[in-house]
C-alpha cells in the first residue's frame, strides 16, 4: 500500500525523551525516546511485558515517568493524570476500553466533559443529540442509544471509545490494540477510521500485536523489548520478517534505520 | 455491526408497561409494598390501613429514608457506610447540647429564643459533613476500606456521643426542633392542600417538559395519552396521600387543650386534621434534591460512573478521591437532618438513639434495588425500601408477632428481596 511521505521537517506533534519508569526494582521502560509528528501513525510493537503500554500511558497520564520528559508542539508537558493529557489534546482508546458498562453511550462519550444547561445541570438531551450526529458519521448503523454500554457488541463499544476521541478533537491519539476484540468487519471499519483521521492532520500511536496491521495502518514502528527500545523504522523499508526478528532477537535489521 | 434491537419509543410490542416506560422494578416494589399493606391490614381487622397508622407509619420511616438515599451513593460507588447509626447518635449528642447547655450557658441565647433551634441544626450539619468528610478522606486518599472505615466509626462516633452527654439522656429539647419531630409539627389540612396542588402542578409540569426536551431534539417520545395516564396516576398518589393525612384527626382532648392554653373554649363538634407533617416535607425536599443530584447533576453522572467503572472513571478525569470525600460527606450531611427528625421525635436525645440504624438503612437501599456491586441505585427505591421496612415491622408489633420473629422476618425478607432481585436481573439481561 502506497503511502504519502510523512513531512518531518517541523516540530514532532509529541516528542518522548529519555523515559524511564521501574516498578519495584523492574525497569518497565528504560531510557526509551520516540516522536510523532503531525498525519502520523506510529505502531509500537513488542512481546506482552516489552512496555509498550507502560510507555504510552506515561504520555495519557495513568502512570508518571520516573524520569525523562514528554514535550508537546516542542513545548515541556507537565502530565501528572488523565484530566493534564485531556488539556493537551491527548486522548486515549485502552484495550480495556475504559467504559462504565451501566452507562448509555452518551453518557460514556461526554463522561468527564459533560454538556450543561443554563442552571448547571446535565442536559442529556442535547447530549444524545451530539452523540447521534457523530455515530451518523462514525457508524451509522448504531441504535442502541439508551441502553447501558454493557449491552453493546466489541465493536459498538469500540466505537463509543473513538466517537469520544473524535468528538474532542483529539490531536494525539493513543489506541491500545483497538482491534483486538473485534471482528473482521468491525477492524476494518477503525482501519478507515484510522487513515481519516491521519487525513486530518491527527498523530497516532497505535499498540498492536500484529505485524501486518502494523505494516498496514502505520508510518512508522517502534520495537521494544525488555523495556528497550530496539529500534524504530519505516515499515515500507522492512519486511514483516524484519519486524518479526526485531520483537523476538531484538536485532535491528541494519538497512532501515528511519 | 447490525443492530436489530428496535428503538426506545417504539409502540409495536404493544406492552402497555413499555408504552408509558414505567420501570418494571418500580411496579414489583410498589407492588409487594401494597400486598404487605393489604395482608395487615387483613390480619389487623382494618386498623392497618387507618390514616392514623399511615401517619404514624409514615413519620417513622422518616429518619430512615432520609439516610438511605444518601446510602445509594455510597453504595453506588462501591462503598458501604456502616457508622450512620452512630453518626447520627453524634449529631444528635451535638445539637442537643448546643441548645440545651452550650448556647444558653456560654453565649447566653436563653432557653426559647428563636435562635436556638437554627444555630443547633447547623451546628449538627457541620457536624455530620465534617465527620463523613473524614471518613470519606480516610477511604478516598489513604485507601482503607470503607467497611473498615466505618466499622471503626460505628464504635468511635457512638461513644463519642456518649462521652459529649455523659451518658445522660438530653432534654427536652427546644419547642421549635421539636417541629420537626412527625406529629409535632404538621401542616394543616389546608396548608397540606395547598402543597398537593403546587405537587401536583410540579409534577405534570416535569412530564411535560421533557417531553417537550426530546420532541426539540427530535428523538421518538411516548403518546400523548401515556403521557396524560402518567399524569393522572402522580396525581391519585400526592392527592390521595394528602388526603389520608389530612383524615387524621387531631384528637379532641388535645384540641380542647389547645384551645384552653389560649384562653379559649372549643366550638362544639370542632374537628381538626393534622395533615402533612414537616419532617415528611423534609424527606420529599430531601428526596427530590438527591434525586436530581443523582440524573441531573455532573455530581451524580460521577456517582454512577465511578460506581460502574472506577478506573474508565478515573481515567476519564474524574477525581474519584475526592468525589469519595463528597459522597461520605453528603451522607453524614444526611446523618445530622436523619438526628433532626429521630430526636426531635422522641423530644429528647437519648444514648441509643439511632442504634442498628446502619442495618435498617442498608437494607432499605439493598431491597430497593441498590447493588452492593456499585453503579445501580434509584433513591426512590431506597425510599420505597424503609417503607416497605417499616411497614412489615410496626405491622407485625400490631399483629402481635413476638419481637424475635419480628426480626427474623426482616432478615429474611431482606435476604430474598435481593435474590429476587438477582432473578429479575439475569431475566431482563439488564447488568
Amino acid at each position: 500500500m502506497a503511502k504519502t511521505p510523512i513531512d518531518r521537517s517541523g516540530t514532532p506533534l509529541v516528542e518522548m525523551r529519555d523515559i524511564s519508569i521501574a516498578f519495584g526494582g523492574i525497569k518497565a521502560v528504560d531510557h526509551v525516546s520516540l516522536d510523532l509528528y503531525p498525519g502520523e501513525v506510529v505502531g509500537l510493537l513488542g512481546h506482552n511485558g516489552a512496555g509498550k503500554s507502560t510507555l504510552i500511558k506515561c504520555l495519557s497520564g495513568a502512570y508518571k515517568q520516573d524520569s525523562g520528559e514528554v514535550y508537546v508542539n516542542g513545548e515541556h508537558a507537565q502530565i501528572e493524570n488523565p484530566r493534564d493529557a485531556r488539556d493537551y489534546n491527548i486522548e486515549t482508546i485502552y484495550q480495556t476500553l475504559a467504559l462504565a458498562d451501566n452507562l448509555d453511550a452518551a453518557s460514556n462519550l461526554f463522561l468527564g466533559r459533560e454538556l450543561t444547561n443554563a442552571l448547571g445541570f446535565v442536559d442529556d438531551s442535547a447530549m444524545e443529540a451530539e452523540t447521534r450526529r457523530i455515530f451518523q458519521r462514525l457508524n451509522p448503523n448504531f441504535r442502541k442509544f439508551n441502553a447501558p454500554v454493557s449491552a453493546l457488541s466489541g465493536g459498538q463499544r469500540q466505537s463509543v471509545a473513538i466517537a469520544r476521541a473524535v468528538y474532542f478533537q483529539a490531536k494525539i491519539l493513543i489506541m491500545d490494540e483497538p482491534t483486538a476484540a473485534l471482528g473482521p468487519q468491525e477492524t476494518q471499519m477503525v482501519a478507515d477510521l484510522i487513515q481519516e483521521l491521519k487525513k486530518q492532520g491527527l498523530g497516532i500511536f497505535l499498540i498492536d500485536h500484529d505485524v501486518h496491521q502494523v505494516k498496514r495502518l502505520c508510518d512508522r514502528a517502534a520495537v521494544m523489548k525488555n523495556g528497550e527500545l530496539v529500534g524504530v523504522v519505516n515499515v515500507d523499508d522492512v519486511t514483516t520478517d524484519d519486524l518479526l526478528g526485531m520483537i523476538i532477537a531484538g536485532k535491528k535489521p541494519g538497512v532501515a534505520a528511519a | 455491526m447490525a443492530d436489530t434491537t428496535t428503538e426506545r419509543g417504539s409502540t409495536s410490542r404493544g406492552n402497555i408497561f413499555k408504552t408509558l416506560e414505567i420501570d418494571t422494578r418500580l411496579l414489583g416494589m410498589v407492588g409487594a409494598f401494597v400486598i404487605v399493606c393489604l395482608m395487615f391490614n387483613v390480619l389487623t381487622d382494618g386498623r392497618f390501613l387507618t390514616p392514623r397508622n399511615i401517619f404514624n407509619l409514615t413519620i417513622q420511616t422518616v429518619s430512615v429514608a432520609i439516610m438511605a438515599t444518601g446510602m445509594v451513593f455510597v453504595i453506588v460507588t462501591r462503598h458501604i457506610d456502616l457508622s450512620v447509626g452512630s453518626l447520627l447518635a453524634t449529631c444528635s449528642a451535638m445539637m442537643a447540647m448546643t441548645q440545651t447547655v452550650w448556647l444558653p450557658q456560654y453565649l447566653g441565647i436563653d432557653l426559647g429564643s428563636p435562635l436556638i433551634a437554627p444555630l443547633a441544626i447547623v451546628v449538627g450539619l457541620l457536624t455530620g459533613a465534617i465527620i463523613g468528610g473524614f471518613q470519606g478522606y480516610l477511604v478516598g486518599y489513604l485507601a482503607i476500606p470503607s467497611f473498615i472505615v466505618t466499622l471503626g466509626g460505628l464504635l468511635v462516633w457512638r461513644n463519642v456521643a456518649w462521652y459529649l452527654t455523659n451518658g445522660q439522656t438530653i432534654g427536652p429539647l427546644d419547642d421549635v426542633f421539636q417541629l420537626l419531630g412527625g406529629i409535632a409539627g404538621t401542616l394543616g389540612t389546608a396548608g397540606s392542600w395547598v402543597v398537593a396542588l403546587i405537587a401536583v402542578v410540579a409534577a405534570c409540569f416535569a412530564i411535560w417538559s421533557a417531553r417537550r426536551s426530546r420532541i426539540a431534539h427530535e428523538f421518538p417520545v411516548k403518546p400523548v395519552w401515556a403521557e396524560l395516564l402518567i399524569m393522572v396516576i402522580a396525581a391519585i398518589v400526592i392527592l390521595g396521600f394528602v388526603y389520608t393525612l389530612n383524615a387524621y384527626a387531631v384528637p379532641e382532648r388535645v384540641l380542647a387543650r389547645q384551645f384552653e392554653a389560649s384562653g379559649q373554649t372549643m366550638p362544639e363538634g370542632f374537628t381538626q386534621g393534622y395533615g402533612v407533617p414537616f419532617s415528611v416535607l423534609l424527606l420529599i425536599a430531601v428526596a427530590v434534591a438527591m434525586t436530581v443530584t443523582a440524573r441531573k447533576t455532573r455530581f451524580g453522572r460521577y456517582i454512577f460512573a465511578t460506581g460502574g467503572n472506577p478506573d474508565a472513571a478515573e481515567l476519564s478525569g474524574i477525581n474519584t478521591k475526592w468525589l469519595t470525600v463528597k459522597v461520605f460527606a453528603l451522607m453524614g450531611i444526611l446523618c445530622a437532618l436523619a438526628a433532626t427528625v429521630a430526636s426531635a421525635r422522641l423530644s429528647f436525645h437519648s444514648n441509643d438513639i439511632g442504634t442498628l440504624d446502619e442495618l435498617r438503612v442498608i437494607a432499605a437501599a439493598v431491597i430497593g434495588g441498590t447493588a452492593l456491586a456499585g453503579g445501580l441505585g434509584t433513591i426512590y427505591g431506597a425510599i420505597l425500601g424503609a417503607l416497605i421496612m417499616q411497614s412489615l415491622q410496626s405491622g407485625m408489633a400490631m399483629v402481635g408477632v413476638d419481637a424475635p420473629f419480628q426480626n427474623i422476618v426482616v432478615g429474611a425478607v431482606l435476604v430474598l428481596a435481593v435474590l429476587v432481585d438477582i432473578i429479575y436481573r439475569k431475566k431482563t439481561g439488564a447488568a
